[in-house]
């Protein structure tokens, strides 16, 4: 019992260590430039809101917040549809074809993005996308598909065919049986699917970068990025900026930790 | 049942058992349409563009045969870049895991705090890693009262100076993603059922002993995957980088990934950048092929 006090506080302390910078991070963006200067470990004494209310607007965080919204929703719609109903074939298949499908939709996951970033930034420009949501949207479905077939195909594999083939002896067909039957069953897989490709679409920059500077319509990464080069010495509003562009996914995850951490640990097991 | 009854009819009809049968290949062309147009055009002509001289700019390229390749190996930026990048990945991937693995056993224990000290640790991992490195930035100024300098009181120039630099980014990346190694090893402990350590305990075996003949041996399929995440994230290495640095000082942080964009997006060398992002994807792909032969090898069931 004691050994295990002991423990308790040796990782209490690592934890307040481990939160340093975010104590940092806190205190800076609600001080001012002269607290900064003379006293950047101290705590805000006394705390302004000042920054936050120019770093909201400097750093456009509300058109920002929504482009993210849209280009991460849209994206997981597409991926969960389009990957559920590939991998329901894939995983039902008998033939070598099939199989050797499934095998090149794997190739992907291995295949650096660069590769094949430059020849596919000429073809979205061809394709009148750059500096669109839709441009994106197509992106990320594509690049993030093989993860996606991956985890439901493993998944349907293990799913006994008895469920769909009760349907289809009621006399639904091969889209009713899997939408109305099977699809719900893979809630569980579709749970860690939204959640890891939630999270990288959400933070992911180089492309977006690439993809939307400029435009107007970029998602929290690259605008924060603009921003802090903007404002690159002023780290009061630097910091509340960073704030602001890191709440919303922090908020969401405290609120949906337990899934989070589920679908990070477990949605990986090759 | 007179729908059953038709149905019956209808299957034998056609000659079909249809609980065998699978679903029609249609399922899967619309993934497939948008995979091969966003994945597998692009890569292909990646590897195409790679025995270019393409400059980005309209059809003008001619092929150059190994050129680009013959190019890199004179190019001291873009060795340096190989060099960094495994040095960098070799730290994060060690450092990583041990301090995920730590953090895993001591977050395993039957603590108060332990659902706490979860979130904390894992909370970074879905921040945008432009985010950290910006605050991480600020944290490694060199000013001896502020940031990491004034905490520890120390006077290290830790993004300034090009023999340390590295290994600070380094430092952030770990701090950002220990708590991904963590939930991965957590999920392994949990996978390690209880008999075998009173078993083990009953036989006499200390801490040591069956963290090393019972814990470890079980953990190998959580340490395939830790390892495989983290050396994969190491190679493609761009984000943090390009925010802290942008390479500097001088070549001292540049990454195959930061080389590859600058020689295309800033040089206008797309053939070359695409030659570079082959020599990655033969990285990757060589280390993952290594890693899940070698790794899976040593793999138990409890």
């Amino acid at each position: 019992m004691r050994r295990t006090y002991l423990l308790e506080i040796v990782m209490i302390a690592v934890a307040v260590a481990f939160m340093f910078p975010v104590y940092i991070l806190i205190s800076l963006s609600l001080k001012d430039p002269p607290q900064i200067s003379q006293s950047p470990l101290a705590l805000p004494n006394p705390p302004t809101l000042d920054n936050f209310a120019s770093a909201w607007s400097a750093a456009a965080l509300g058109p920002s917040l929504m482009n993210s919204t849209v280009i991460t929703v849209v994206s997981l719609v597409a991926l969960i549809t389009l990957g559920s109903f590939a991998s329901y074939f894939l995983a039902r298949v008998k033939s070598g074809l099939g199989y050797g499908l499934y095998i090149l939709f794997l190739l992907g996951i291995v295949l650096p993005f660069q590769l094949g970033m430059i020849p596919l930034y000429q073809l979205v420009t061809e394709l009148g996308l750059i500096g669109t949501h839709a441009g994106l949207i197509l992106f990320y479905t594509g690049i993030q598909l093989p993860f996606t077939v991956f985890l439901y195909t493993g998944f349907i594999r293990a799913l006994p065919r008895e469920y769909a083939s009760a349907a289809q002896i009621d006399g639904a067909s091969h889209l009713v049986a899997f939408t109305r039957v099977v699809f719900p069953l893979l809630r569980p897989i579709t749970g860690t699917v939204l959640i890891l490709n939630a999270v990288f679409i959400w933070n992911d920059f180089f492309t977006p970068l690439i993809y939307l500077g400029g435009s107007g319509f970029e998602t929290i990464p690259v605008s924060v990025f603009a921003y802090v080069g903007q404002y690159v010495s002023q780290h009061g509003l630097v910091f509340a900026g960073l704030v602001l562009g890191a709440l919303p996914i922090v908020l969401v995850f405290l609120v949906l930790q337990r899934y989070v951490i589920k679908g990070f640990s477990s949605g990986l097991k090759g | 049942m007179t729908v059953l009854t038709a149905f019956r009819s209808r299957a034998r009809a056609t000659g079909r058992r249809v609980s065998a049968d699978t679903p029609s290949w249609l399922f899967a062309a619309p993934a497939l349409v948008v995979y091969a147009l966003v994945v597998l055009y692009p890569a292909v002509s990646g590897m195409v563009y790679a025995f270019t001289d393409w400059s980005g700019i309209g059809e003008d390229r001619s092929f150059v045969g190994l050129a680009n390749f013959g190019t890199l190996l004179g190019d001291e930026q873009a060795m340096g870049s190989i060099g960094n990048t495994i040095l960098l990945t070799v730290a994060v991937v060690a450092v990583q895991n041990g301090v995920g693995l730590l953090l895993a056993l001591g977050v395993n224990a039957k603590l108060k705090s332990r659902g706490l000290l979860r979130v904390i640790f894992f909370a970074p991992v879905v921040v945008s890693p432009v985010m950290v490195a910006f605050l991480w930035k600020y944290l490694f100024n060199p000013d001896p009262s502020a940031g990491l300098n004034g905490l520890l009181g120390l006077e290290v120039d830790w993004l300034g100076d090009p023999s340390v630099a590295l290994w600070s980014i380094a430092g952030m990346v770990v701090w950002q993603y220990a708590g991904y190694s963590m939930v991965i090893f957590l999920a392994g402990l949990e996978g390690v059922p209880k008999e075998l350590y009173e078993a083990a305990m009953i036989d006499g075996a200390g801490t040591w002993q069956r963290f090393r003949y019972v814990t470890w041996p079980l953990l190998a399929p959580a340490v395939t995957i830790n390892l495989m995440l983290s050396t994969i994230g190491g190679l493609k290495l761009f984000d943090q980088v390009f925010a802290a640095t942008n390479g500097g000082p001088g070549y001292a942080t540049e990454t195959l990934s930061t080389v590859l964009y600058k020689q295309a997006f800033v040089f206008g060398k797309f053939g070359y950048s695409t030659a570079i992002a082959l020599v990655l994807a033969l990285f990757v792909a060589a280390v993952s092929l290594v890693q899940v032969y070698y790794l899976r090898g040593r793999e138990v069931t409890a």
